[in-house]
């Protein structure tokens, strides 16, 4: 067994040491009767036993075989999770062992190399985000989201919480979940991709704050600076999350336009798709929220020769802390994502991330205009940075997608995944192009569209 | 010895600490480590939203960006450097098959959102991953998608709640908590709208049974129990204590940051656990990653099984399905977190699994509990063990064995960073003083196990001896000394900012 280094030997001696009889001796704590392997047909015997690391990679490598990977064909699916190129010394360098295998750096001394980089990653996502402070990362944006809401609540100690129908649902639905059990309401507004949200009009002087995304969920970039004006106005906070984080490096960010906490997914940046997860969130905030703010903080200080360092801080917010005060139960949060995140940006830089984001707009412009081409279709997203939706009249989009598949092109993801009780989206289908998507992927996709529509 | 540090260098470099500064004080706009094909020059589709002005960030070609992080690294503690006996936290060996593996582009480059048929392979990834957490301890159903240890507690215990409601009941609002619990179980319960009662131990380092039973009533709804419990001992009692709770009419959330000490040993439905998370980033092996990502599955009983969380894997005849809405008679509680959970966590996790099997985790736990046993006999010489072993996967101590010498369990363990070693979690649990909890974990090597214990007894002999100086000045061979958390929570310094003159130009 090659990861156990010992012997038969060792043990024996060990046991000596301990004055114990046998391994199966020092468990004798525990009763008799919750142990398995002293039940007589009881036990694990219908699981296999050790295997070598050939057998291990031959039976995995199989499964994996039986997926389509989104790059082997075109693909133009985003809805929250976006295929971006990610230069290969992001993930060499995230597998050096120090950063790789290393703990939450308790320990500032020896945990240098950890701090530095979330100091970094802190100043890069408040920089990108427009916002004063950010944290060393949530788990992901749907369970940022959730956080940021409670979070705006502790700060306006109000329990009212109103989300966006054009939130991403599974934000919502996170959101929705995580606050459920607690004395904070939430009002979600309905899906619509077509009307013009009233949440304006909805913001009162019990409203802790208002949840929208940007671009949001049906792809469609917004001016916030009113609704941010509406909700400081009556003393609410404005939550804004974003579900592309490249597209901060071509849009006026939510700090800009008034937002007080901003969220974001940032596992496009630095990670491959991986199916969805892990992903790291990007949590943002004003410098005068940050003792309600949830997650882990780096933070700036000298050690005992005057030296400039780094430690975790603020720590009095945490559950190990403060338990049932906590501002949040989080403890192990996303450390190696937003590493590759933070690697992936230094190496973008300014020059590289503005230029990448520019690269996603312009190729989501050119697929536009190969679907206008598509009879039957509706692109139904006025403003956009890389994805937008697109109606199939007549047509249910999941099965157009099912038969694209069998034909190998990734068409997009319909509306009838995340909206199955609404049957008036079930035409809706959301389409991406990154910089990986090439003109001829875009062309075949109209051109198999047309056919299938036809 | 003299408190001062050694003779400066000229540069502030020691060899192979070299200083680092950040990538914002040595990027260049013109630089940039991405080369990318140009835009097309279209007309946007901005809706006049283009950002103006420059973002801040700063440009770095790739051999700077290479050579920056390799530094950073190099000042990095690491399991793959050394032994890193943090109790609680199973720091044990990360295979490279499990990257490896997770690597392949069957399963890194996979949309969340494909068509299931495409998708085959990894769904059958989660639901083989699910039949051995299920197989392992016997329970019902596994929620897979909690993001980490605090994120299956939260997911354990809103099942609760949701099963409370179902049955009408809304008089139950207590949750038992013993004083020895990790500090994200009342975070967690609080969460969950629960106010918490906390439970003392005994003086063998065990919930006090007659106090548990005392407090429990028809108000308590659950019981949160580590098992081993954070002074890593097995809960002598336990089966009394889930009968008593389940008597009570309450369900039994068990803190599964321990099943390490005892996966393929005991199978946890016969505790009697309605629910418990798995840290898949410490029973089985993925990294920590320098604090995350984890992953926290939490498996439930039949009582709480209808009520697992959004979405979950099947199998019938079709093949393998994801169930993302409510279907047939299950009823969520909702949904934790964004598309389908940790999936590279998966993949890592059943790799280590299937290469250990029955039989090797079962060894594993074994070798744990003997490793943790070896340092409590050898240390407990020179050390206070708090309590009275065997113990199970890690070993505890207190600072009695430092009274009267000036030294405290802080300066103890910067001392340890000066000889190389990774100290134990210090001042946790918090039912002994100056608490040290070691865990060394099954894949450290008898060797490995003697010179730790051999540093520690020599420091123990110092500490002893009166020399308080020696490690109240600890570290001073690290690549920072103690460093001033004081001063970092009174004057937060969050983020960089440009230098002064640079912002007046602005």
């Amino acid at each position: 067994m090659r990861y156990l280094p010992l012997t038969d030997d060792d043990r024996r001696a060990m046991l000596a040491r301990i004055g114990a009889a046998s391994v199966d001796d020092l468990f004798r704590d525990v009763p008799p009767a919750a142990l398995s392997d002293a039940t007589p047909g009881g036990g694990f015997d219908a699981l296999p036993d050790h295997a070598t690391e050939m057998a291990v990679e031959r039976d995995l490598a199989a499964l994996a075989a039986r997926n389509t990977t989104a790059g082997s064909v075109p693909s133009f699916l985003g809805a929250g999770a976006y295929r971006h190129h990610v230069p290969a010394a992001v993930d060499h360098l995230i597998q050096r062992g120090e950063f790789l295998t290393a703990y939450t750096p308790y320990q500032p001394e020896v945990s240098q190399g950890t701090l530095q980089y979330l100091y970094e990653f802190q100043t890069q996502v408040a920089l990108i985000t427009g916002m004063e402070v950010a944290n060393a990362s949530m788990y992901d944006a749907a369970t940022g989201v959730a956080e940021a809401a409670a979070m705006a609540c502790r700060v306006t100690r109000r329990k009212r919480v109103l989300l966006s129908g054009r939130l991403h649902p599974h934000y919502r639905a996170a959101t929705e979940t995580f606050l459920r059990y607690t004395d904070i309401e939430t009002e979600a507004l309905d899906p619509d991709p077509m009307a013009v949200e009233d949440l304006i009009g909805r913001v009162n002087p019990g409203t802790a704050c208002v949840v929208v995304q940007n671009p949001d969920f049906f792809g469609r970039l917004s001016d916030l600076a009113a609704l941010a004006d509406a909700c400081h106005a009556e003393g609410a906070l404005l939550i804004v999350a974003v579900a592309e984080p490249v597209s901060l490096g071509l849009v006026t960010p939510p700090g800009a336009m008034g937002a007080d906490i901003v969220v974001a997914e940032g596992h496009a940046i630095g990670s491959p798709l991986n199916f969805g997860g892990p992903g790291v969130g990007l949590f943002a905030t004003r410098k005068k929220f940050v003792r309600h703010m949830p997650g882990r903080l780096a933070g700036e200080t000298v050690d005992e020769d005057g030296r400039r360092g780094w430690v975790l801080t603020l720590s009095t917010r945490e559950q190990h802390i403060r338990r049932e005060k906590a501002t949040s139960n989080i403890c192990t949060n996303s450390g190696l994502i937003a590493l590759a995140w933070t690697i992936h940006m230094t190496l973008l830089g300014e020059a590289g991330f503005t230029k990448l984001a520019r690269l996603n707009h312009m190729k989501a412009v050119e697929l536009v205009e190969h679907l206008e081409t598509v009879p039957n279709l509706k692109v139904v997203t006025p403003t956009f940075f890389n994805e937008v939706l697109v109606r199939l009249p007549g047509h249910g989009a999941a099965a157009i997608v099912e038969t694209l598949a069998e034909k190998g092109l990734l068409a997009g993801v319909p509306l009838s995944r995340f909206y199955p009780t609404y049957p008036e989206l079930a035409d809706g289908l959301l389409v991406c192009a990154t910089e990986t998507t090439e003109s001829a992927d875009m062309a075949a996709l109209a051109a198999a569209l047309t056919e299938a529509l036809r | 010895m003299s408190p001062a540090t050694p003779t400066p260098t000229l540069t502030g470099n020691r060899g192979l600490h070299i200083e680092e500064p950040l990538i914002f004080e040595q990027g260049h706009p013109d630089k940039c480590g991405v080369d990318l094909p140009e835009p097309a020059d279209k007309p946007d589709r901005l809706g006049g939203l283009a950002r103006s002005g420059p973002i801040g960030l700063p440009g770095l070609s790739e051999p700077e960006v290479v050579r920056h992080y390799t530094r950073l690294s190099q000042k990095n503690y690491a399991i793959d450097s050394g032994f890193y006996p943090l109790g609680s936290c199973t720091m044990k060996h990360n295979p490279r098959l499990n990257e490896r593996l997770a690597r392949l582009p069957g399963f890194a480059d996979l949309h969340p959102f494909q068509p299931e048929a495409t998708v085959q392979g990894a769904l059958a990834v989660m639901h083989r991953l699910s039949a051995w957490l299920l197989g392992l301890t016997g329970m019902e159903a596994v929620a897979l998608s909690p993001g980490a240890g605090a994120h299956g507690e939260l997911c354990g215990m809103q099942a609760i709640r949701a099963a409370l409601d179902a049955r009408g009941d809304d008089g139950r609002r207590v949750v038992l908590v013993p004083d020895s619990a990790h500090g994200t179980n009342p975070a967690t319960a609080a969460l969950c709208g629960f106010r918490v009662r906390g439970i003392p131990g005994d003086a063998r380092g065990r919930v006090d049974l007659a106090a548990f039973k005392a407090a429990l009533d028809d108000g308590v709804a659950g019981v949160m129990l580590t098992n081993p419990n954070t002074c890593g001992l097995f809960e002598t009692d336990i089966l009394a204590l889930s009968e008593a709770v389940h008597a009570a009419g309450a369900y039994f959330y068990l803190d599964g940051a321990n099943f390490n000490a005892i996966v393929g040993r005991v199978k946890i439905a016969d505790l009697g656990v309605d629910a418990m998370h798995i840290n898949l980033h410490k029973t089985f092996s993925t990294p920590h990653g320098g604090g995350g990502p984890g992953a926290g599955p939490t498996v439930l009983s039949p009582a709480l099984a209808p009520f697992a969380p959004l979405p979950y894997v099947v199998h019938d005849g079709a093949g393998y399905r994801l169930v993302e809405h409510v279907e047939g008679n299950a009823r969520p509680f909702g949904r934790m977190k964004g598309f389908h959970g940790q999936f590279g966590v998966f993949v890592r996790a059943l790799a280590y699994i299937m290469s250990m099997g029955r039989d090797g985790l079962h060894r594993a736990s074994g070798d744990a509990v003997l490793n943790a046993n070896y340092l409590l006999a050898r240390l407990g010489e020179a050390l206070t063990p708090s309590f009275e072993g065997p113990c199970m996967h890690e070993a505890l101590f207190d600072d009695r064995f430092l009274k009267g010498t000036g030294v405290s369990t802080l300066d103890f363990a910067k001392a340890m960073l000066d000889e190389g070693f990774h100290p134990m979690t210090m001042y946790f649990p918090l039912v002994v003083h100056g608490a040290m909890l070691m865990e060394p974990t099954e894949t450290e090597s008898r060797d490995s196990l003697d010179a730790f214990c051999d540093a520690v007894l020599a420091l123990a002999a110092k500490a002893k001896a009166g020399d308080a100086a020696f490690f109240t000045h600890a570290p001073r061979h690290t690549p920072r000394r103690r460093l001033d958390e004081t001063r970092a929570a009174r004057h937060p310094v969050l983020r960089w900012e440009p230098p002064a003159p640079t912002r007046a130009a602005e």
